[in-house]
């Protein structure tokens, strides 16, 4: 039994991630990324967690969106379309993604998820302010060395994209 | 009234999508959006199963894997950059070389 707005976040979230993958121009791909990402946290919402669905829209749709369609439009577009699918893979994959839908999806069926207890949930939802409480006392290293791999990473990324001398060398070596 | 079993199920549909596209797609920046896809049908999962059996750690979990996922979209960009600049091209079946 469920309600129409679920029924409604679930297409928008499942239809955007196909035409991620399947669009023809890859910055309208970006864009159906971002949007997926959007009904996931509409998702959060419905599940009463509306502080990982801001934090979700903040990175996702903020950051991680803005990033990919800068890359899309650093990356010259002609050569995207160079790429074509094989079309005896596509099906394999097609026949993959089934597979796994159905045997997962069968899998659940008959565990005990599918129990009426899980029915219901628990009355009160999680409090924000536990999240913090959490966060801050038993979870505070695992904070911590979150916030240095996010420096590295970004860090690292930027010298990554910075190298300059990289294509002389390498038209040098060729 | 939502059960936690019709979460679960988006999540798996969510999952395979991701997982065709890893096996089919040849565009570095498609191979970038499946991760992205299987990593939010994963956070989907710790949040359906946090608020239905009243859990803070499902939660915190959640917000820590969408902050890896945003390092490790950054790196992943900078290096479909990098290897851009080098092969001239992001179809994942032409990086054949480590060297670099």
């Amino acid at each position: 039994m469920v309600d129409a707005f679920f029924v409604g976040v679930a297409i928008l979230t499942i239809g955007a991630a196909i035409l991620a993958l399947e669009s023809k121009e890859l910055i309208y791909g970006a864009i159906a990324l971002a949007i997926s990402m959007l009904g996931i946290a509409g998702f959060f919402l419905l599940l009463d967690s509306p502080f990982v669905a801001m934090f979700q829209i903040t990175v996702y749709v903020g950051a991680v969106a803005v990033l990919v369609i800068f890359t899309v439009m650093l990356v010259r577009t002609q050569d995207l379309f160079t790429v074509k699918d094989d079309k005896g893979r596509k099906l394999g994959g097609i026949i993959l993604m089934l597979l796994i839908m159905g045997g997962i999806g069968a899998i659940f069926l008959v565990s005990g998820i599918n129990n009426p207890m899980f029915g219901k949930p628990d009355s009160k939802p999680v409090e924000i302010v536990e999240i913090g409480k959490s966060m801050l006392t038993y979870y505070s290293p695992a904070l911590i060395v979150l916030a240095l791999t996010l420096a590295g990473a970004v860090i690292g990324a930027l010298a990554l994209a910075r190298r300059e001398g990289l294509l002389k060398e390498n038209e040098s070596a060729n | 009234m939502n059960q936690l079993i019709d979460f679960v199920f988006v999540s798996v549909i969510l999952v395979s999508i991701g997982i065709y596209g890893l096996v089919v797609k040849r565009n570095a920046v498609r191979l970038i959006f499946s991760i992205e896809i299987i990593a939010n049908a994963a956070n989907l999962n710790l949040i359906a199963f946090s608020r239905y059996i009243h859990n803070v750690e499902g939660q915190v979990f959640a917000l820590f894997s969408i902050a890896i996922a945003a390092a490790e979209v950054a790196v992943a960009l900078g290096i479909i950059i990098i290897a851009y600049r080098l092969y001239k091209q992001i179809d994942v079946e032409e990086f054949r070389s480590l060297k670099g």
